[in-house]
């Protein structure tokens, strides 16, 4: 078993507030991690490490090790823009760019690649088929993203994140801010994007979890409690603190 | 798929972070050489007879901008009595009565249309509304003047106060069976008294330093300024133009200087103290 | 409602109405005060350059282009100040990014005379000795110029409308939902390719409402001008000539005008009232639309 991405004594800070305690984790390659736990508890903060986008933000700070293919990430020496390329993110909100549904997801491909026209329209269709959404919207392809429905949106930021051809999708809870129907679709979705990707979603629907995982580690006040394969961690937990939680008697 | 070299993207980026650090120091360097330039020039002008003694008439050396700058205070006052009252009612207006929405649009944007009047028109339109039919320039017109430019600001920033009241306080308000005109003015405004404070502070410390307005209104005197009403009254910036500008003498350039520190100390204090006072209190105490 | 409640109502309506009134009675009364010049002279008054009031022949056409020119330069060397200054504010630390913002607002609360002092007494021998010296040099200008002009009027100008436009851009920016950013981030852009294709465009219509109301400062601005422009009644031929604009002409002129020249000065007032007009109703339509506030802090 492959290990994408390897976690090492992760620490974690907002200013002088302590979030992230200790976190240990592996991901293995061409699976679905989710990541699970009561609000607060860390588990946005730890995927924000992966691809360091808390860097934006100058108060915030970590500490330890993440290893991508066995190359820390959190070293100086790492180009950031290249590790997002590789790392790509799906936010709770859908967060189409302000131009068209074309131009949306060629957007990546001209930041990060030297190709024709031909060849980014070919990607472009191409990265809207793998998200499902090429038939809904090969008409529309002008027309702005902002015009397309909610759960359409957040497909279209999927088709965004995996036209540049990343490695690894992190995916901060997709599916917080859209229907039933939608959501369905995106884990369908999700379900056809496993293995050629590694994929770490955050969610807060443990059904969701159970549903499209293969690995599953659960967080409790920034500390990692129980991490293991889905079917073993909702059937058969070893912490007490997980069974609480997976089985709702725990806030 | 062939990529692109991260070298030109990151120049690009560089270049950004340097211009944008320039920009701001551009900016703030320009702000300072401005003050730098009057405190130094100013400096040497600044003692006792300056600051006390009347101007005195062109040509004769010595006197001091005592009469303008009280005549600067009479008519900046001037304006803020005639236009802060009816601009807190025209903004109340907007703020608090919803029931006419398109009217309430059209004032606003007339306001807005009005806050970007330039100020040379509004001396113009006193000049034929006031001097023509009274036969008299008088500081009175000179603050009528400065009320209407007044007087879209403190409308306008008087709506953005208030309307950044919670409904709840209207409501509990209203609850205890206040009428509407009492729970208005001593629960609403109350609540959104320093913000108020604010903006007629600000609009009052800008229309001080206004020129253009007070040319064809106020115009100059040597004398003090004891016909507001009545007679040409001087003030600081029309004697800053005419020392500058109409004036070969470096005795009286000497003195313009003077006074435009005089005026950029007023007006900047005002601003300054009015920001550090209220700063970033929106509303409440 | 009570008694009470209905004339404290009535008076607030009728303060409010004393807005829509006031902007109507400016255009009104320089119609009125303009209308000798208008039926003398017709349209011909907006598109002839002759100024002569010994031969009472008058035009508004090189104060017209004086105005637009000056406008032009302000805006060409204050907008992409002011949007970086604000890219750099809004992203700057707390503490700083307020210092420093307080510092440019400062800039618009310096009154306009003492730009013109500044301009008259340090910018425009500058200008004389440095800029347009060099100028001249390289381009082989026969007459570089005094100092007094275009040129020199809308670097002042620039000046003074950059923090306007920088304070509507700072409130734009802010307004960019902050994951949005991230994404954008997120899919490896730099802090340019977000601040351009990300930030400009999501905020392309306050912006273009920044850029309107520091136009409608640059085009009303009296004082600063008047100092360093030289005032001169004729059509400019290069950046570096002496010239007017309308508001300059009212003021330098207006104390002495009588009869016709006065009329003609009202007319002119009517064309900047009109040009303000204008623009201040493509503020409001771009601002409106993204609710950002207007610069008057």
């Amino acid at each position: 078993m492959a290990i994408k991405i390897l976690t090492r004594n992760l620490n974690f800070y907002y200013g002088n507030h302590q979030a992230l305690f200790d976190n240990n984790l592996a991901i293995e390659e061409g699976k679905i991690t989710a990541v699970i736990g009561p609000s607060g508890c860390g588990k946005s903060t730890h995927l924000r490490i992966y691809n360091r986008i808390f860097e934006l933000y100058r108060d915030q700070r970590a500490e330890g090790e993440v290893l991508l293919d066995g190359k820390n990430i959190l070293s100086p020496g790492v180009d950031v823009l290249e590790l997002r390329r590789r790392v790509g993110m799906i936010f709770q909100k859908p967060t189409p760019f302000p131009m068209s549904v074309f131009d949306n997801v060629a957007y990546p491909l001209k930041l990060h690649f030297k190709l024709s026209r031909e060849e980014i329209a070919q990607r472009v269709e191409m990265a809207l088929q793998g998200a499902s959404l090429w038939d809904e919207v090969k008409d529309k392809l002008r027309s702005s993203g902002l015009a397309l429905s909610g759960g359409q949106q957040q497909r279209l930021c999927i088709a965004r994140a995996i036209a540049a051809e990343p490695e690894v999708l992190l995916m901060d809870e997709p599916t917080s801010a859209i229907d039933p129907v939608a959501t369905l679709k995106i884990e369908e979705l999700m379900d056809s994007l496993r293995e050629r990707f590694t994929i770490v979603i955050v969610t807060h629907n443990m059904q969701q979890a159970a549903r499209i995982s293969d690995n599953t580690a659960f967080f409790y006040k920034g500390k990692i409690v129980e991490a293991g394969e889905t079917k073993q961690i909702f059937t058969n937990p070893k912490n007490r603190q997980t069974e609480e939680y997976i089985t709702g008697r725990f806030s | 798929m062939k990529k692109k070299s991260l070298v030109p993207r990151k120049i690009k980026d560089m270049a950004l972070r340097i211009f944008s650090s320039f920009a701001v120091l551009l900016s703030v360097g320009a702000m300072l050489w401005i003050l730098y330039t009057v405190v130094r020039y100013g400096a040497e002008s600044l003692s006792w007879d300056f600051l006390f003694h009347k101007s005195q008439p062109y040509g004769s050396v010595g006197g001091g901008i005592a009469n303008a700058l009280i005549g600067t205070v009479l008519i900046t006052f001037g304006a803020a009595a005639m236009a802060v009252p009816g601009a807190l009612c025209a903004g109340i207006y907007l703020a608090e009565f919803k029931d006419h929405r398109k009217l309430a649009a059209l004032l606003r944007f007339s306001a807005n249309v009005m806050m970007g009047m330039p100020s040379v028109l509004v001396g113009l339109f006193v000049y034929v509304i006031l001097v023509v039919p009274t036969g008299k320039f008088s500081g009175f017109a000179a603050s009528v003047a400065l009320a209407v430019l007044m007087f879209p600001v403190v409308m306008r920033t008087t709506e953005d106060m208030l309307s950044m009241v919670p409904d709840q306080l209207r409501e509990s308000a209203l609850a205890l069976g206040m009428t509407r005109t009492r729970a208005t003015l001593t629960i609403v405004c109350k609540s959104a008294k320093n913000g108020l404070l604010t903006g007629i502070l600000l609009s009052l410390s800008r229309v001080s330093g206004e020129t253009a307005p007070l040319l064809f209104t106020a115009m100059f005197s040597d004398s003090w300024p004891t016909g507001y009403f009545s007679e040409p009254t001087a003030n600081l910036p029309v004697l800053i133009t005419e020392y500058a500008t109409n004036s070969p003498f470096e005795v009286m350039h000497q003195m313009g200087w003077g006074a435009a520190l005089v005026v950029t100390l007023l007006v900047l204090a005002v601003n300054l103290i009015t920001r550090i006072f209220f700063r970033e209190k929106k509303y409440g105490n | 409602m009570g008694k009470k409640d209905t004339v404290f109502k009535l008076l607030c309506t009728g303060f409010a109405l004393l807005s829509a009134l006031l902007m109507l009675g400016f255009f009104l009364q320089l119609s009125l005060a303009g209308a000798d010049a208008w039926k003398t002279f017709g349209l011909n008054f907006i598109f002839s350059s002759e100024w002569d009031p010994a031969a009472e022949r008058f035009g508004a056409l090189s104060a017209i282009v004086g105005t637009l020119a000056t406008t032009v330069i302000a805006l060409f060397f204050a907008l992409p100040l002011a949007f970086a200054a604000a890219l750099y504010l809004v992203d700057a630390a707390p503490a700083v990014g307020t210092v420093l913002s307080h510092a440019i607002d400062l800039l618009a609360a310096i009154p306009s005379v003492i730009y013109g002092m500044w301009g008259l007494f340090v910018l425009a021998p500058i200008m004389q000795d440095h800029v347009q010296a060099f100028f001249a040099r390289i381009f082989k200008l026969e007459n570089p110029g005094n100092g007094f002009g275009i040129f020199t009027a809308g670097v002042i100008l620039s000046l003074m409308i950059l923090p306007y436009i920088c304070a509507v851009m700072r409130d734009v920016f802010k307004m960019t939902p902050a994951v949005l950013r991230e994404s954008a981030y997120g899919i490896g852009c730099t802090k340019y390719e977000v601040a351009k294709d990300i930030v400009f465009r999501y905020g392309i219509r306050g912006i273009l409402g920044g850029v309107f109301i520091g136009l409608g400062r640059a085009l009303g601005e009296t004082m600063a001008v008047l100092f360093v422009i030289g005032n001169l009644m004729e059509m400019p031929h290069s950046l570096f000539d002496s010239a007017s604009t309308i508001a300059s002409t009212i003021a330098n002129n207006f104390a002495e005008a009588d009869g016709l020249q006065r009329s003609a000065l009202f007319a002119m007032g009517l064309i900047l009232l009109a040009m303000s007009f204008g623009i201040q109703v493509l503020a409001q339509y771009y601002l409106h639309a993204t609710g950002a506030k207007r610069g008057e802090k």
